[in-house]
């Protein structure tokens, strides 16, 4: 389909660091290709506050083809915006229509400070891998990678939930704010392969534990992670990792 | 400035071993004693920083994403090569030596190359035990794809998505060592200068990006693991943040930087389809094995591709070059492909882009399992252009992607200036005038993995570990220079002055030119005309860049105009080095040196030699220098994929 010019009206989130109170503003955008991304819009409204002598919006990116997971944004109530399967860097405008208002958000999670407008702290995800995520191999001690024999679908499913690109949307989307979609996904993908077996109990213990630390909530099967998720990552992850965690709790008071 | 390779005595195979036999240890009780600044978290800094720590050395990692599991090295699709011949078909790490030493038109070093190809087998073991999913046969078995240029079947993978999960392997042995106590990691700072004290790299001064505050952090030595510069070009394939500054402040501090007009065009990329376009996305190449390149036989052919009949196309790659067809090398497919659209055969409303047809792979294997092989590069590709792969052919058009050129390392990986190491694609080492594909994640890692960590001990081991204090004069000098350079940014404090422009106009302008003028062609007109532009380009932008805010808290708009202004000064040392290489090499044809079919022509006689450029001083012509090439082991040919 040949790219259409439309005009817009945006409300994004503005606050300068985290102490102040934030607000929404609203500002007005002629001239935005359909063919154009989610980020590249805002590319040319911050063009065009830059010129007004006002601050732009402060926005996480990098990659803009959707696998480095730094982008992110609550659009209209949504995660990622209105695409399924769909991070904000592949959104395009041709999703939207003439004349539409757009409400954009930081992702909201008490374990998620903002930093300034859309930008927000995920570090408690790396501490989160940091706890277990992990198979303890040094380089140099590995044996020929033949010896290690994976059924093809374990593999598949295995990286089906290697996928995750560790955004935050699940977070952003989960009325507790859980993290459980980003932890089993990474706890699956080593529970599937033999790899990951020697440090099971201790992983799913550890993971666990710091995620609690970090201020996530509980989760209660609600389902928003699973439908926000650009990756498709399954909340079945989920009940394997319940599964992990109580085998770990088990054998731990054996 | 001295260039000395130091490539270890012995034969080619036993080259390596030697040089490890020859290099001094450190005890390990001794390793602790040391601290290793690694900048970036890519392949090459992540793996490196966790090997590091993993003998026992402190290291402190830094990177400008707020976590270094996002890196670029994340967007990698197609694949990781290694010369495990699982697939019996007559590889071995001669061949793999061979075929990237070939591939880069015999501009690359042998005994580099040759222990790129020896450690390719560790990282696939390593990686696996990693629990990375790489794609298996119904046995279990490692599954191998070919890939451009390869007549092997040697490439692993782990669907459409290789990087990420290399990178997320080495991110998870890197936060294992958080844990440990043995990394602290840095994220948002980005590197601003390195400091040299006696002659030796010592620290580095960072920005906080969140702050805005400048940090200054010391070690006993420093790796650039910062990537490649292709941004230079404004769009490329490269993540937003990809930049040359670090590797450009060591080369004013010192450090040679080889070969800078050495970059690689991809030729499967989405064609451009606006100006506020921002970056180009990569089709992998892994693509070509299925998918037919073709454009319609009439200039100006407007009909749907579904509507043109057979024999009213023509597949030109199969038509020149019949034994590689679709899997000639990068730069052959980039190079016809624009010959073709400037022909006038192009397709799409720019005419600047030509056909990838999967039908007769689909008619051939069924959908289904074409979907299993690409499916997640179709649906990338729907979501970006709104049109079915699977329905309609993809357009494609190439793209900047790869920069082989780097700061100059010798065979331990040490930049000219002592106790700097530069490894990944930031170094220039092992790809010579081109590279292939699936050998950059290879290179990344092994530099990272396998040979750092031994090499940067032999240094260590003779330095000493004396700690070096932060409040050095030499600390002051170099923070006191970037707040200079800082405030010079910042100096238009008029947004309504006329001509004011935001940042990324002038990245945009300096793009186009470079583009233009040094790109997959070029010739010494054009590069003449480039090398006056760019300096004018320099000072318009100092003159009317206005960037909002301040210098002392998050400024996206300042993080983006730093990098602007050190590729608007790197920009002159890549034309001029493509200026001073009058022969047609690897990637790029200098219209000068042709053959009379119009393929490439390679001059060994005058450029068999990395050009390496040293910095002379604001306002100095940068010095060539050049350390020649030896081949003992391979005879250069011309290339031909006829
Ligand atoms: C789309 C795409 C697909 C690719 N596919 C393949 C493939 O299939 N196979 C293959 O072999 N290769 C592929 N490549 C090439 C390969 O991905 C890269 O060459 C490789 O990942 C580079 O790794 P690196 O570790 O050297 O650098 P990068 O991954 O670029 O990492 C650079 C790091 O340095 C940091 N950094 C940079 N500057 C600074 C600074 N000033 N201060 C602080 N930190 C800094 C960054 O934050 C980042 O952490 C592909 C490249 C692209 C663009
Ligand atoms: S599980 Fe999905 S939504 Fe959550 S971090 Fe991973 S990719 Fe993002
Ligand atoms: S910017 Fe990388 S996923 Fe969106």
């Amino acid at each position: 389909m040949a790219a259409k010019k439309i005009a817009i009206t945006v409300k994004v989130w503005r606050q300068t660091d985290q102490k102040v109170k934030g607000s929404l503003e609203t500002y007005s955008l002629s001239d935005i290709s359909t063919d154009m991304s989610f980020l590249e819009m805002l590319d040319v409204l911050n063009d065009q506050l830059t010129m007004e002598g006002k601050e732009p919006v402060a926005f996480d990116h990098d990659c803009r083809e959707g696998i480095c997971g730094t982008c992110g944004a609550v659009v209209d109530g949504v995660a990622h915006g209105p695409e399924r399967e769909t991070t904000l860097c592949q959104l395009h405008m041709r999703h939207f229509d003439n004349g539409q208002t757009i409400c954009i958000e930081p992702f909201r999670a008490k374990a998620f400070p903002i930093i300034r407008d859309l930008i927000v702290d995920r570090s408690a995800f790396d501490r989160i891998i940091a706890a277990g995520g992990f198979v303890s191999v040094n380089a140099g001690s590995a044996q020929d990678g033949n010896n290690t024999l994976v059924a093809q679908h374990r593999a598949e499913q295995a990286m089906d939930a290697a996928a995750c690109i560790g955004c935050g949307a699940c977070v952003a989307a989960c009325p507790n704010a859980a993290a459980m979609l980003f932890v089993s996904a990474k706890i699956s993908q080593l529970a599937l392969l033999p790899q990951g077996h020697a440090e099971r109990k201790m992983r799913a213990q550890a993971m666990v534990t710091i995620m609690d630390n970090e201020g996530f909530g509980n989760c209660g099967n609600e389902r928003e992670c699973e439908n926000v998720c650009p990756k498709g990552i399954s909340i079945r992850n989920i009940a394997r990792l319940n599964r992990e965690y109580l085998r770990a709790t088990l054998a731990a008071n054996e | 400035m001295q260039l000395d390779a130091k490539i270890p005595q012995g034969d080619l195979a036993g080259k390596w071993d030697n040089c490890r036999f020859d290099n001094k240890l450190v005890n390990p009780a001794n390793k602790r004693k040391f601290d290793v600044i690694v900048v970036g978290t890519g392949l090459a800094g992540a793996s490196a920083a966790a090997s590091m720590a993993e003998l026992g050395y402190n290291v402190k990692s830094f990177c400008i994403q707020d976590s270094p599991r996002r890196a670029h090295s994340i967007a990698a699709q197609g694949g990781i090569n290694a010369a495990k011949n699982y697939q019996n078909d007559g590889d071995s790490v001669f061949r793999l030596f061979y075929d990237t030493i070939k591939g880069g038109d015999f501009r690359a070093r042998e005994a580099n190359v040759y222990r790129l190809a020896q450690v390719s087998n560790n990282i696939m073991d390593h990686c696996v035990a990693q629990g990375i999913p790489f794609a298996r046969e119904y046995g279990g078995t490692l599954a191998n794809r070919s890939f451009g240029g390869a007549q092997v079947s040697r490439t692993f993978y782990a669907r459409g998505q290789t990087g990420q999960q290399l990178l997320l392997g080495a991110y998870s042995s890197l936060m294992r060592q958080v844990a440990a106590g043995k990394v602290t990691i840095f994220p948002r700072r980005e590197m601003m200068d390195l400091v040299v004290i006696d002659g030796k790299a010592r620290g580095i001064i960072v920005r906080n990006l969140i702050t805005g505050r400048l940090e200054r952090y010391s070690a006993n030595a420093v790796v650039l693991a910062t990537g490649g510069y292709g941004n230079v070009f404004y769009l490329s394939t490269n993540a937003m943040a990809c930049n040359v500054t670090a590797a450009w402040r060591a080369y004013k501090r010192g450090a040679g930087f080889a070969n800078p007009c050495f970059v690689q065009i991809h030729p499967t990329c989405i064609p451009v389809h606006g100006d506020y376009q921002s970056k180009l996305t990569l089709m992998s190449e892994s693509l070509r094995n299925d998918g037919r390149v073709w454009v319609p036989k009439q200039q100006g052919d407007t009909r749907n591709p579904a509507d043109i009949p057979e024999q009213d196309r023509d597949y030109f790659l199969e038509r020149k070059y019949p034994s590689f067809g679709n899997l000639v090398p990068r730069d052959v497919a980039s190079r016809n492909a624009k010959e073709v659209c400037d022909e006038g055969k192009g397709v799409g409303e720019t005419r600047l882009a030509v056909y990838l047809d999967f039908q007769e792979a689909i008619n051939r294997d069924g959908l289904d399992l074409i979907l299993k092989k690409y499916g997640n590069l179709f649906q990338m590709y729907e979501k970006i252009t709104d049109a079915d792969p699977s329905k309609e052919p993809m357009m494609i058009y190439p793209a900047i992607h790869y920069t082989m050129g780097g700061l100059w390392v010798d065979y331990q990986l040490q930049s000219t200036i002592d106790g700097l190491f530069v490894i990944g694609e930031a170094n220039f080492s092992d790809h010579g005038a081109n590279r292939l594909g699936a050998s950059a994640l290879m290179q990344g890692l092994a530099d990272g993995y396998f040979i750092l960590p031994y090499t940067i001990g032999n240094y260590l081991a003779q330095a000493g570990f004396d700690k070096q204090p932060v409040d050095d004069p030499a600390f002051n000098l170099v923070e006191e220079e970037v707040n200079e350079r800082i405030t010079g940014l910042l100096k238009n404090r008029d947004h309504n002055k006329a001509g004011t422009q935001p940042v990324d106009y002038y990245h945009r302008k300096l793009g186009a030119v470079v583009w233009d003028h040094c790109g997959m062609s070029r010739d010494k007109a054009g590069l003449t005309k480039a090398l006056a532009k760019i300096p004018e380009i320099r000072e318009e932008f100092y003159e009317n860049v206005y960037i909002p805010g301040t210098g002392q808290e998050l400024n996206q708009s300042l993080e983006r105009a730093g990098r602007v202004a050190d590729f608007l000064e790197f920009a002159e040392v890549m034309v001029l080095d493509a200026l001073e290489r009058e022969e047609s090499c690897g990637c790029h044809l200098r219209e000068e040196s042709q053959t009379e079919e119009h393929e490439a022509k390679r001059d060994d006689d005058h450029y068999s030699h990395v050009a390496v450029w040293e910095y002379k001083g604001k306002n100095e012509q940068p010095a060539l220098h050049k350390e020649p090439l030896r081949f003992e082991n391979v005879t250069p040919s011309q290339r031909s994929y006829k």
